[in-house]
């Protein structure tokens, strides 16, 4: 692979409109390094979440060209677009878990692009998919959980099984969009950590869009700030100051 | 109106409502007037019924191997149709869920389950006893026919109401469709799935003692002989059988389902 070194991400006039005329992103040209957390920042409804879920294509861009170690993101079709998307690993807001269906069964789940059909069906996992699932419930600190059913579990023990089918995927890069919003403070932090810890182990570039601005400057080594579908900040967490915040969010009165 | 004493009203008026409450019960009176229902009607009414229930009593059961093959024949016309419903049903609701076809897939899925359930299944039973001739593959057909309209609907809503959040991270790990079928839709609803069969089994079981009056087939078929020799005892004990059967079969799916929750 070429990704460890340069950049893993490229993304070059990236465009989206939902309403024709009303575009929600305004060329966006951002790269991603190899390595280490990016926090994407700024107010609801500019973009952030639109920005990342174009990126496996969960959004279909309107323009642009998103490039993973080289390869078009945006160009992509049918099993094309599903090899590229096994790549990808995602967390998501509200841990998106199949709820009927048990923790070892959701962390598998992150298998669904390698195994046949017939063996996901029946449940019949190669071995070493099965021991790896184990490793990493162990690594996200819920060992004893794996048969019991994802709705059984609370919110942060719902994110854990979510970081580990999005690692169980053995991704290039990871998105996380606002994992930690229906998250405690305390339990916020710690999925941070683990985000931080198993991704910076595994060599896995982050991209988290995150709108607590204390969490995104204590985990992450570079801060995109968003405002009106465009980058206006751009840094890192240090280079981060009030007026900036004024750029991105508006007012001064919260501050 | 008043603006500022109208904005503050705590419980707008449902005129809409009372309107059609009030056109309801008007037509409810013009209805009965038409139909020359009146009290003197009832009460000749429940006097015959006396008599015709007298007739009833002590049921006879000296014919029960009669009774015995036509609740077999009843029985077997409701579990076969019932699978062969349920297998069909299955496909079926899926092409005609709008949230995972393309319209030109689900619209002709959704007519075909719209077709299915125009009809009721006692008149389908007579169109299939005219086409394919008297008996219980008549019987089947015709209850396919209803399961896959009862089934294929209700099981083609469940999964317009799956959250498309689960589907979208299942989709996310690179899942093809079948894949994302597999985990990210049935799971959510397996469970409603066999509850929509077992009631349908339920319901099969009763219209599958209902068919044979038309020539399709189980208990039906002796029933109406039963009847038109005014053999009210031996009528009796057939009804008997089948409230047996219909309770039996209600404990089962209560607990089947209770089990599943």
């Amino acid at each position: 692979m070429t990704g460890h070194t340069g950049a893993a991400l490229e993304i070059r006039g990236l465009s989206k409109a939902y309403v024709a005329g009303k575009p929600v992103l305004h060329g966006i040209d951002l790269e991603v390094e190899g390595q280490g957390i990016t926090a994407v920042i700024g107010p609801s409804g500019t973009g952030k979440s639109t920005l990342i879920r174009c990126i496996n294509r969960l959004v279909e861009p309107s323009a642009g060209e998103i490039r993973l170690h080289g390869q078009d993101l945006a160009r992509l079709r049918g099993r094309s677009l599903r090899l590229a998307r096994r790549r990808i690993g995602m967390v998501f807001q509200e841990y998106n878990l199949v709820e009927r269906l048990t923790v070892m069964e959701n962390v598998l789940s992150g298998r669904l692009g390698y195994v046949p059909l017939w063996r996901a069906w029946l449940r019949r996992y190669p071995s070493e998919d099965v021991a790896r699932a184990f490793t990493l419930l162990d690594a996200v600190g819920l060992p004893e959980h794996a048969t019991r059913r994802a709705d059984a579990l609370s919110g942060g023990q719902r994110q854990r099984v979510g970081i580990a089918r999005a690692l169980m995927q053995e991704p290039e890069l990871l998105l996380a969009d606002e994992p930690t919003s229906s998250l405690d403070p305390k339990t916020s932090v710690e999925i941070m950590e683990l985000i931080a810890t198993l991704c910076s182990e595994a060599g896995i570039p982050v991209i988290v869009n995150i709108h607590n601005v204390a969490l995104a400057r204590r985990f992450a080594r570079r801060i995109v700030g968003m405002a009106g579908g465009r980058i206006v900040f751009d840094g890192p967490p240090e280079a981060l100051e009030d007026s900036h915040l004024v750029d991105i969010y508006g007012g001064e009165e919260w501050l | 109106m008043s603006g500022a004493e109208a904005a503050r009203r705590a419980f707008a008026p449902n005129w809409q409502g009372r309107a059609a409450l009030a056109a309801l019960a008007i037509y409810s009176v013009y209805a009965a007037s038409q139909l020359d229902i009146g009290l003197e009607r009832i009460w000749h009414g429940f006097s015959e019924a006396g008599a015709f229930l007298g007739r009833m009593v002590p049921p006879n059961f000296t014919r029960w191997q009669l009774l015995l093959d036509g609740m077999l024949e009843s029985l077997q016309i409701a579990f076969i149709s019932s699978a062969v419903g349920i297998v069909l049903s299955l496909p079926i609701a899926l092409l005609a869920a709008r949230n995972l076809m393309p319209w030109w897939v689900s619209a002709p899925a959704r007519a075909f389950i719209g077709f299915c359930r125009s009809l009721h299944y006692v008149i389908v039973a007579i169109l299939f006893v005219k086409a394919i001739g008297f008996g219980v593959l008549a019987g089947i057909c015709a209850l396919v026919v209803a399961s896959i309209g009862f089934i294929s609907k209700l099981f083609a809503e469940a999964i317009e109401e799956i959250s498309p959040k689960q589907v979208e991270a299942v989709r996310a790990t690179g899942a093809g469709f079948a894949a994302v079928l597999l985990y990210g839709v049935l799971p959510q609803v397996a469970s409603r799935f066999v509850g929509f069969c077992i009631y349908q089994i339920d319901s099969n079981l009763r219209n599958s003692t209902m068919v044979g009056i038309v020539g399709a087939g189980g208990i039906g078929g002796t029933l109406f002989a039963a009847f038109k020799r005014f053999d009210y005892d031996f009528v009796a004990a057939i009804l008997l059988v089948i409230i047996a059967l219909i309770f039996a079969a209600e404990l089962v799916a209560t607990r089947v389902r209770a089990a599943l929750r």
